[in-house]
C-alpha cells in the first residue's frame, strides 16, 4: 500500500515557520510552510539543525497536522535537559526556517480507508500523530467509528483541549484523564489508565478494533500490555514510544 | 543551511569520534521501541531453530540454547531514531556457532523472525564472522522483555532496528528479502557510519 511511495529518496526541505504558539506550560505548536509531498496521518519527519561550526543535532516528531491541511504541524514538548525541545520552544521565530525531512514510518498509520473501528491511547505529548488522524477523519469524512482515551498530568498540559472538544462535537469519542490532579469543575476522568478505564472508554476486544498506542515508553508498554489481557489481538496494537 | 540561532550543546565530550553523524549520546538511559505489544513467551515454550529455505535445519531448546558458548559483548549502539549508547555489555552466542550447526552453502541473505511477527533481513556477511550474536542478557542480568528478553539479535554495527527484540530464528536464503521496517521506508542495510536511515540513503 504506502510501500511505492516510500521507495523515494527523502532530501531535506526547508520549512518555513508559519505559526509558533505555546500550546500548554510544556508543549509548543510548531506550523511550517514545507514541501514534503503527501503525508499519511501518524508518520513524523526529522528535524535537522546546524550551528555556525557545521554541527548538527537531529530529532524527529509525529506530524500533528491532517495530510489535508495547508501547514506541517508538530507539537514540540520542552524538555528541560533538552538540545533541541529549548531550541525549538524557545529560539525559533516566525518565518524561521529549518530543515526538515520525510515524511517516515509507514505502520503507524492511519487512513480514511481503513472502515473499521479504531481505538487512539494517548499519554502525554503522544498525542500528537492523534491530532493529524483526528483531523484526517474529519476531513475525509470517514465513517469509521473513532474514540481517543487521553492521559495528562494535570488539565493545564492537556493539548489541543478546543480541538479534542470540536471532535467530541462531532461524535467522536474523546476521553480524557488526569493523572496528577483533580481540580473542581473538571468532569473528566481521573487517574491513571488501568484495566476498568479502558473497559468503560475503549472499544471492546468483540468490536476487533485497530489500537494505536503512543506516549512514554512505561505508559505505551502498560496499556498495550492491558489491551493484550483484555483479548485485544495483539497485530491490531501499533505502538510508537516517546523519550526514554 | 545555518540554523539560525542554534549553537548546539553536546559535541566535544570523550565519545565524540564514537558517534556516527546525526547521533546523539543519551547516556544513561535506554529507549525503548517496537511497533506493537511485548509479546510474553514462557521458557519452556521457547525455541529457537534455524532454517534453510523453509526447511528447519536445526533447533535447541532454552535449556540446550544456554549450554551452547556465550561470549561478552561490549558495544556502541546506534538507533535509527537518533540515539546512541556507549559501552553496552551483553553476552550471548555468536551466530558464527548457531548458523556453524546448519551448513547451507548456497545461503548468502539471512532473515531473522521473532515473537510478535517482526522480521528483519541481513546479508550473510553482516551477520557472520563475529558481528552479530543472539543475546539473553544485558548488564549481567537477564534481558528484560521490554528490551528483546527473553532473546534478541544483536548487531551492533547496523541501526539497532536490525538488532530484532524476541529473535526465535534465522531463515537462510539465496536471495535478500526486505523485513518488516524494510518495506516500511527504512534502508535495506542501514550502516550507521553511512547514515543509512531511510530508502534511498
Amino acid at each position: 500500500m504506502v510501500g511505492a511511495a516510500l521507495q523515494r529518496r527523502l532530501t531535506w526541505q526547508l520549512g518555513r515557520v508559519i505559526a509558533h504558539e505555546r500550546e500548554t506550560p510544556k508543549a509548543w505548536r510548531i506550523s511550517f510552510a514545507v514541501d514534503l509531498g503527501a503525508w499519511l496521518a501518524g508518520q513524523h519527519v526529522d528535524v535537522r539543525l546546524t550551528a555556525p561550526d557545521g554541527y548538527q543535532a537531529q530529532r524527529s516528531y509525529s506530524i500533528a497536522s491532517a495530510p489535508e491541511a495547508e501547514t506541517l504541524d508538530l507539537v514540540v514538548e520542552r524538555l528541560e535537559d533538552g538540545e533541541v525541545s529549548p531550541f525549538l520552544t524557545d529560539e525559533l521565530r516566525i518565518d524561521d526556517q529549518l530543515e526538515l525531512r520525510g515524511p517516515i514510518g509507514g505502520y503507524f498509520v492511519w487512513q480514511a480507508t481503513m472502515a473499521g473501528p479504531t481505538q487512539l491511547i494517548a499519554g502525554g505529548s503522544g498525542l500528537a500523530p492523534f491530532l493529524s488522524m483526528l483531523d484526517h477523519h474529519r476531513a475525509a469524512g470517514s465513517d469509521a467509528p473513532m474514540r481517543l482515551l487521553y492521559s495528562s498530568r494535570t488539565r493545564d498540559e492537556v493539548i489541543a483541549a478546543e480541538r479534542l472538544a470540536e471532535h467530541r462535537a462531532r461524535g467522536i469519542g474523546v476521553e480524557i484523564t488526569l493523572t496528577r490532579e483533580a481540580r473542581d469543575g473538571w468532569d473528566g476522568r481521573v487517574g491513571r489508565v488501568d484495566g476498568p478505564m479502558l473497559e468503560a472508554t475503549t472499544f471492546s476486544a468483540g468490536e476487533r478494533p485497530l489500537i494505536f498506542v503512543c506516549g512514554p515508553t512505561a505508559f505505551v508498554e502498560k496499556v498495550a500490555e492491558l489491551a493484550v489481557a483484555m483479548g485485544h489481538a495483539p497485530n491490531m496494537i501499533k505502538t510508537e514510544r516517546f523519550g526514554g | 543551511m545555518i540554523t539560525r540561532g542554534f549553537q548546539g550543546r553536546r559535541r566535544g565530550g570523550a565519545h565524540e569520534s564514537r558517534l556516527p553523524p546525526g547521533q546523539y549520546d543519551v547516556g544513561d538511559g535506554f529507549p525503548v521501541l517496537s511497533a506493537g505489544p511485548t509479546p510474553h513467551t514462557p521458557l519452556d515454550r521457547w525455541d529457537f531453530t534455524i532454517e534453510i529455505g523453509d526447511q528447519p535445519a536445526a533447533r535447541w531448546s532454552w535449556t540446550e540454547f544456554q549450554e551452547l558458548p556465550h561470549e561478552k559483548i561490549s558495544v556502541d549502539i546506534h538507533c535509527v531514531t537518533k540515539w546512541s549508547k556507549f559501552d553496552t555489555l551483553w553476552s550471548g552466542v555468536s551466530l558464527d556457532t548457531l548458523l556453524g550447526s546448519a551448513p547451507a552453502p548456497m545461503a548468502a541473505f539471512v532473515i531473522a523472525f521473532c515473537d510478535g511477527g517482526y522480521t528483519t533481513n541481513l546479508p550473510l556477511a553482516d551477520a557472520s564472522s563475529g558481528k552479530a550474536w543472539v543475546v539473553d542478557t544485558y548488564d549481567g542480568a537477564p534481558l528484560r522483555p521490554e528490551h528483546g528478553g527473553p532473546a534478541r539479535l544483536l548487531v551492533p554495527h547496523l541501526y539497532f532496528w536490525k538488532s530484532a527484540k524476541w529473535i526465535r530464528g534465522l531463515r537462510l536464503l539465496d536471495h535478500d528479502e526486505p523485513g518488516f521496517w524494510e518495506t516500511l521506508g527504512y534502508h535495506n542495510r542501514g550502516d550507521p557510519w553511512l547514515e543509512q536511515r531511510y530508502s534511498g540513503d
